[in-house]
C-alpha cells in the first residue's frame, strides 16, 4: 500500500516537476515570470488530442509533434511580446501582465475552438497491462508518464550541466550583458529557451491530460498555481530546486489524500507553501543568499 | 429611465467603480514604494470575510465591521511582511501570489468562512456615500503621504534601494509601512464590497482578481493617484463595454492587456510623458 503511494507520488511529482522545469527555465534565463506557461500547457494537450483523433497519428509521433507545436507557440510569445519588452528594458511587471493577457487569449480561443467541455484522450493508447515489481504493480500508462517526464528532465539537466550550450545558457542566467560581450548569441538562445520551455510545458500538458484522463480549456490555470508553488517550495534559482519542488509538491498531495482526505490536499500543500514563505523565502532547496532581481 | 430604476440596475456597477478604484490605489501605494506585491486581492478577501463575519454572524454594526475589515488584513500584512519583504522584484511577486493561493485555500476549508459555498445573505449596508467617503479619505491620505518625508522615502526606495539605505532611510520599516497601509486600504475595499454584493466566495479573491488589480494600476499609470483610479474604472467597465463580443469578450480582454503593455507602457495617465525629467 505504502509502496503504491510512493509510486503515485513520484509519478504525479515528476509531471509537476516537468511543468515547473519549463517555467523556471524561462525565469532563470530570460528573467521573466511567464504566466502564459499554463496556457501553453493546455494547448499542448489539445494539439496532441487533435493529432491523435483527427490525423490518427500514433502516440509516439503525436507527442513530439505536439511538443513542437507548443514550442512554436512559446517562440511566438517570445518574438512578439517578450523581445519587445526586453529591448525596451521594461520593468518586471510588464512581461507578467503581457503574458497573463496571452494566457487569457489562449483560454478564450480554446474555449471558442474546442468548446468548454472536458475531453479525453482515446482510451486504447496504452495497453491495460501492469508492470509488477515484487509487491508493487504499476499500470503501463503511469509507468510511461513517469518515464517520459524523467527522461525529459534528465536530458534537460544534462544539457544545462554538461554541454557547451548549457554553459552558455548558465552564463546568460548570470548576466545577459556579460554573456553577450563574451560572444554568446544571447538573443538566439533566448528564443531557443522559450521554444524548449514551451515544448516541455506542452509535454506536461499531454502527460497530465493522460494521467487525469481530462483535457479542458481551464486546465492551465490550476497547473500554473502548482508550478508557482513548486518553484517557491523548491527555490527559484536552480533547475534542480524546481524539480525537487515539483516532486515534493506531488508527494505532499498524494500523501495528503492518502492519510488525511482529499479536501485537505490543496490546504496542506499551500499551508506548507506558506510556512516555507515565512521560514525560508529562498525555498527549501534554494541557496541561502538573499535574493533580489 | 428615471433615477431610481437606473440606480437599481447600475448601483452594483457604480459601487464597484469606487471599490476597484480603492483596490487600484492600494496597489499603487505598494508599487510607488517599488514593491511588486500581488497580495492585494488576498488582503481584500481577508477584509471582506472579516467584515462580513462581523455583521452576519455576530450582528455587529457596520462601522465595527469595516474597522475589523481594515485592521485584520493590516495585521496579517504586518505578520507576513517581515519575512516576505526580504524578497524583492519578481521573487516578491511570486511569494505574494503564493500567499494569495494560501488565503483562498484557507477560506475554502474553514467553517467560519462557509467553505466552498462562501457566505450568503450578507446585509446590504454599503451606501454610495460610504464608498465615496472612503475614496476621498484614501486619496487625501495618499496625497498627503506623497508630499511627506515618508512619501519621499518611498520614491527613494523605488529608484534605488541601496542608495536609499545609505542615505539613512530605514528601508525595512518604510517598506513594511507601505505593505501594511496597502493591505488596510484593500481590506476596507473588501469590507465595502462584501456589503453590497450579498455573497462572498473564495474564488472572488484569487489569482484572476490579483492580476486584474495589477492591470488596473498598469493600465491607468502609476505616476499619481489619477492613473490608478482611471485604470480601475476602465477595467471595471470593460466587461460591460465589450458585451457585444459575446464569447470572444475574454479574448479581447487578453489582447487589450498585451496591447497596453506593448504600446502604452506608462499607462493612460502619464503626465510625466510630456515633461522632461532632469538628468534623464
Amino acid at each position: 500500500m505504502l509502496e503504491q503511494q510512493i509510486v503515485n507520488a513520484i509519478s504525479l511529482g515528476s509531471v509537476y516537476a516537468l511543468f515547473a522545469l519549463g517555467f523556471t527555465l524561462i525565469f532563470g534565463i530570460l528573467g521573466v515570470i511567464n504566466l502564459s506557461h499554463g496556457g501553453i500547457f493546455m494547448l499542448g494537450a489539445y494539439a496532441a488530442l487533435l493529432l491523435l483523433t483527427r490525423v490518427n497519428l500514433p502516440f509516439w509521433a503525436a507527442l513530439p509533434l505536439a511538443m513542437i507545436g507548443a514550442g512554436l507557440l512559446g517562440l511566438a510569445i517570445d518574438a512578439l511580446i517578450l523581445k519587445v519588452l526586453r529591448k525596451r528594458g521594461a520593468p518586471h511587471l510588464m512581461p507578467m501582465i503581457a503574458t497573463i493577457g496571452a494566457a487569457i487569449l489562449m483560454t478564450s480561443l480554446a474555449q471558442g475552438l474546442f468548446g468548454s467541455e472536458t475531453r479525453r484522450f482515446p482510451i486504447d493508447l496504452f495497453d491495460q497491462e501492469n508492470l509488477t515489481f515484487g509487491s508493487i504493480s504499476i499500470p503501463l500508462l503511469q509507468a510511461s508518464i513517469t518515464g517520459l517526464s524523467v527522461v525529459l528532465m534528465v536530458l534537460m539537466i544534462w544539457i544545462l550541466r554538461r554541454t557547451r550550450l548549457g554553459q552558455a545558457l548558465r552564463a546568460i542566467a548570470e548576466s545577459p550583458r556579460a554573456a553577450a560581450l563574451l560572444g554568446i548569441p544571447v538573443e538566439r538562445l533566448f528564443h531557443l529557451t522559450s521554444f524548449v520551455a514551451a515544448a516541455l510545458g506542452g509535454a506536461a500538458g499531454i502527460l497530465i491530460g493522460l494521467s487525469f484522463d481530462a483535457i479542458s480549456p481551464f486546465m492551465g490555470q490550476p497547473m500554473l498555481h502548482k508550478g508557482i508553488a513548486a518553484i517557491i517550495l523548491g527555490g527559484l534559482e536552480a533547475v534542480r530546486a524546481a524539480v525537487l519542488g515539483g516532486l515534493f509538491l506531488g508527494a505532499t498531495e498524494v500523501f495528503a489524500v492518502t492519510f488525511l482526505s482529499s479536501e485537505y490536499r490543496d490546504a496542506l500543500s499551500f499551508g506548507l507553501l506558506f510556512l516555507v514563505l515565512l521560514w525560508r523565502p529562498q525555498g527549501l532547496f534554494g541557496a541561502a543568499a538573499t535574493r533580489s532581481a | 429611465m428615471d433615477w431610481s430604476s437606473w440606480w437599481a440596475t447600475y448601483s452594483t456597477l457604480v459601487l464597484s467603480l469606487g471599490v476597484y478604484g480603492l483596490m487600484a490605489l492600494s496597489i499603487y501605494l505598494t508599487l510607488s514604494c517599488g514593491l511588486l506585491s500581488l497580495a492585494n486581492a488576498a488582503f481584500m478577501g481577508i477584509g471582506a470575510y472579516a467584515s462580513a463575519i462581523v455583521t452576519l454572524q455576530y450582528e455587529g454594526s457596520f462601522p465595527a465591521a469595516l474597522l475589523l475589515g481594515t485592521a485584520a488584513p493590516a495585521a496579517v500584512a504586518l505578520l507576513i511582511g517581515v519575512p516576505v519583504l526580504r524578497l524583492s522584484g519578481v521573487y516578491l511577486a511570486m511569494a505574494t501570489l503564493g500567499f494569495g493561493e494560501v488565503v483562498r485555500v484557507i477560506a475554502l476549508n474553514l467553517e467560519i468562512t462557509g467553505g466552498p459555498l462562501g457566505l450568503n445573505g450578507i446585509p446590504l449596508l454599503t451606501e454610495w456615500w460610504h464608498v465615496l467617503l472612503a475614496l476621498v479619505v484614501t486619496v487625501a491620505l495618499l496625497q498627503a503621504l506623497r508630499h511627506s518625508k515618508v512619501g519621499r522615502a518611498f520614491e527613494a526606495i523605488r529608484e534605488d534601494e541601496t542608495a536609499a539605505r545609505l542615505m539613512g532611510i530605514a528601508t525595512e520599516r518604510v517598506k513594511l509601512l507601505a505593505f501594511v497601509l496597502g493591505a488596510a486600504i484593500a481590506g476596507l475595499a473588501g469590507g465595502l464590497n462584501a456589503h453590497y454584493t450579498f455573497t462572498l466566495s473564495p474564488g472572488n479573491f484569487g489569482f484572476e482578481s490579483a492580476v486584474d488589480i495589477l492591470t488596473m494600476a498598469v493600465l491607468g499609470g502609476i505616476q499619481g493617484v489619477a492613473g490608478p483610479l482611471l485604470g480601475g474604472a476602465l477595467i471595471t467597465l470593460l466587461p460591460e463595454l465589450l458585451r457585444g463580443l459575446q464569447e470572444f469578450r475574454m479574448a479581447a480582454n487578453g489582447l487589450i492587456l498585451i496591447a497596453v503593455v506593448l504600446f502604452m507602457p506608462q499607462g493612460i495617465w502619464a503626465p510625466l510623458r510630456f515633461r522632461r525629467r532632469p538628468g534623464k
